[in-house]
């Protein structure tokens, strides 16, 4: 025989609730207020956010406008002249470039090679562990070592690519040392080291496929190839959306691994944007220049995620 | 009929289930599952493990390669043509240099000290946070919860200048506080417990209200507890990206005894110059740890990913 309360919960009710009066008021009213304030849950976020986000994005933005350096020499304002320097610098948009062929020449197989994976290992054939180990793990190693081993691999005279490729008659490749190789030697390493996200977000999303869509497939007789096509992939579609976006804004930011494997060389082959800015500010001196290149690459990564955002939620409706 | 057959097959009787029996079940479970996607037939099964074995031997490769190479000696390791077996044998010289020499053990101790302090202190601001922007009423809730969202497409390695400037402004270069303060910047996992905690149901905290408790109690009373298995997959994706995060430990740390192993290991090869068993041995042992982890939390790390991942949508 409850009535209808509020949505607040405000509304007692004296009969079915026994309200155990003395403790709360037991403890201090001000303790009370303070354990129920949002500010209290929110202060440390609020403290760390300002001073580790917010801050380096504002002052960033200010140091963009003027000429500081490193050591904290300079600061002058000087309006938009690094900006438009940036938009005149040949070597940002040849990094520009370079990250985004980096960003194509990945997320291509980094999609595929995971679907196929994730769909292979989801067939059940036994040695579950064995599979996840394979191609999951790599996604755990430090950059460093990823970037050490493959190294050793890529070596010229006795790296075992070359070895292998000699093996079979043909010529060994500068996987690092040519110009035109080097940033797709990168990206192999990354497909690597990376798919096994993709591969993991994939076996999750194949788990959720109802069995009844197979054995309805089952009963028109529909065979294995048939199945992938009609069932597996259009259930994936949600998640490859998804694994896309990631991935593509993963790739943008590549750094890591080209600062150990390549330096950005052989000349300035496989640098990216962000080895650009790196340089800049940390070899360069010129902060404030980095500064400026920096929001121009953040304009960029916004923008994609916006249009991908856009292009997600229009094909939902 | 033969619908009945299929659900009755799959069950059998708790009571008497040994563990011959139950495996017996995984492997029908697993023949099931491959009859559904592949169709029963003999052709493609056996595409699909030779698929399946030679992607894995592509993807163990690498790491065995650089394990083996790791326990030659320095000519073995670079001799010309390539033998698995090395013509001195196997040595662990490389390890033992390694210990000896470097200051892998402090290192170790760094990247496990700092990875530690991330993961706490980051659930410590996200958890609370998310729990307000979920559960309490305040101005600006919904400018707040746009701003953590818009935070996640910030790539971290764009404040890297601003930050350094500001540890040196603040004299902190060098030192524990300013590898790990700007890593606890984790807008994605504030997100992820948000959304964990809309799940839970309302009549919870009305009930809990209802009694006199505060929000605070019923946070850490009731929403934490509920919120074991999601805490724990945010904990072990926050330990893995501190543990891997090469970058900003990379500009902020100059002494050597403060370095994480990632940042540590290329770091000590040039004084090693081109001994490539020796860069193997120490990029192993930087790896070792993950390596465990891995084999002990292995489902709590694929939830994670799972999760963390799917948020996006």
């Amino acid at each position: 025989m409850t009535t209808p309360t509020e949505t607040t919960g405000r509304v007692p009710a004296p009969d079915t609730v026994p309200v155990p009066k003395a403790a709360p008021s037991s403890r201090p009213r001000l303790w009370r207020r303070v354990t129920d304030a949002p500010l209290s849950f929110l202060m440390p976020f609020l403290l760390v956010y300002a001073l580790f986000l917010i801050w380096p994005l504002l002052s960033g933005l200010w140091m963009s406008f003027t000429d500081v350096s490193l050591n904290g020499a300079g600061g002058a304002f000087v309006g938009a002249a690094n900006y438009a320097e940036a938009l005149g610098d040949p070597m940002v948009w040849r990094t520009l470039g370079n990250t985004f062929l980096f960003t194509v020449v990945t997320t291509v197989p980094l999609v595929a090679v995971a679907l196929a994976m994730a769909v292979l290992v989801h067939t059940g054939m036994p040695g579950q562990w064995l599979w996840r180990l394979s191609f999951f793990m790599p996604f755990l190693l430090p950059v460093a070592t990823v970037a050490l081993v493959w190294n050793f691999l890529y070596i010229e005279d006795f790296g075992l690519f070359n070895q292998a490729l000699r093996a079979f008659g043909m010529e060994g490749l500068g996987w690092l040392t040519d110009d035109d190789v080097a940033l797709w030697s990168v990206a192999l390493t990354t497909v690597w080291w990376t798919v096994g996200f993709n591969f993991l977000l994939y076996l999750a999303a194949l788990q959720s496929i109802p069995d009844h869509l197979y054995e309805a497939a089952a009963l028109d007789g529909a065979g294995a190839w048939a199945r992938l096509r009609h069932i597996t992939v259009p259930q994936l579609r949600n998640i490859t959306v998804v694994v896309v976006l990631l991935q593509i804004l993963a790739s943008l930011k590549i750094f890591d691994q080209i600062y150990l494997m390549t330096g950005g060389g052989p000349g300035d082959s496989s640098r990216s944007l962000l080895l650009y800015i790196y340089d800049m500010g940390f070899t360069g001196y010129r902060f404030g220049y980095s500064a400026a290149v920096s929001y121009l690459f953040l304009a960029i990564v916004l923008l994609v995620a916006v249009v991908q955002l856009w292009l997600t939620t229009r094909r939902k409706a | 009929m033969t619908t009945q057959t299929l659900t009755t097959r799959g069950r059998t009787d708790r009571s008497g289930a040994t563990r011959a029996t139950r495996r017996a079940e995984q492997a029908r479970a697993r023949a099931r599952q491959r009859d559904l996607v592949l169709g029963g037939g003999r052709g493609p099964r056996v595409a699909a493990v030779t698929i399946l074995v030679v992607l894995a031997s592509l993807w163990l490769l690498p790491m065995l390669w650089g394990l083996i190479t790791s326990f030659k000696a320095e000519q073995d390791a670079v001799a010309l043509p390539l033998t698995l077996l090395p013509e001195s044998g196997f040595t662990l010289d490389q390890y033992r240099g390694l210990f000896a020499a470097g200051n892998v053990q402090q290192w170790m101790f760094n990247s496990l000290l700092v990875a530690v302090l991330v993961t706490v202190s980051t659930l410590a601001v996200a958890a609370p946070a998310a729990f307000a922007m979920s559960r309490m009423d305040f101005r600006g809730r919904s400018a707040l919860m746009i701003l953590t969202i818009a935070a996640i497409v910030v790539p971290p390695q764009l404040l890297i200048v601003p930050l350094f400037q500001q540890m040196v402004s603040l004299n902190l270069v060098d030192t524990y506080a300013a590898v790990i303060l700007p890593q606890l910047v984790m807008p994605i996992i504030v997100f992820i417990l948000k959304r964990f905690f809309d799940a839970v149901p309302r009549e919870l905290d009305e009930a809990a209200r209802i009694d006199g408790a505060s929000y605070w109690r019923l946070f850490t009373t009731v929403i934490l507890p509920l919120s074991r298995p999601i805490l724990a997959a945010a904990a072990i994706f926050v330990f893995i990206s501190a543990w891997n995060n090469y970058l900003w430990p990379f500009i902020i740390t100059t002494d050597p005894a403060l370095m994480t192993l990632p940042v540590g290991i290329p770091n000590i090869l040039d004084s090693y110059g081109t001994f490539y068993a020796a860069q193997l041995a120490s990029s192993m042992v930087a790896a070792a740890p993950m390596i465990v982890v891995f084999v002990l939390f292995q489902r709590h790390i694929v939830r994670s990913v799972a999760t963390t991942g799917i948020t996006g949508q």
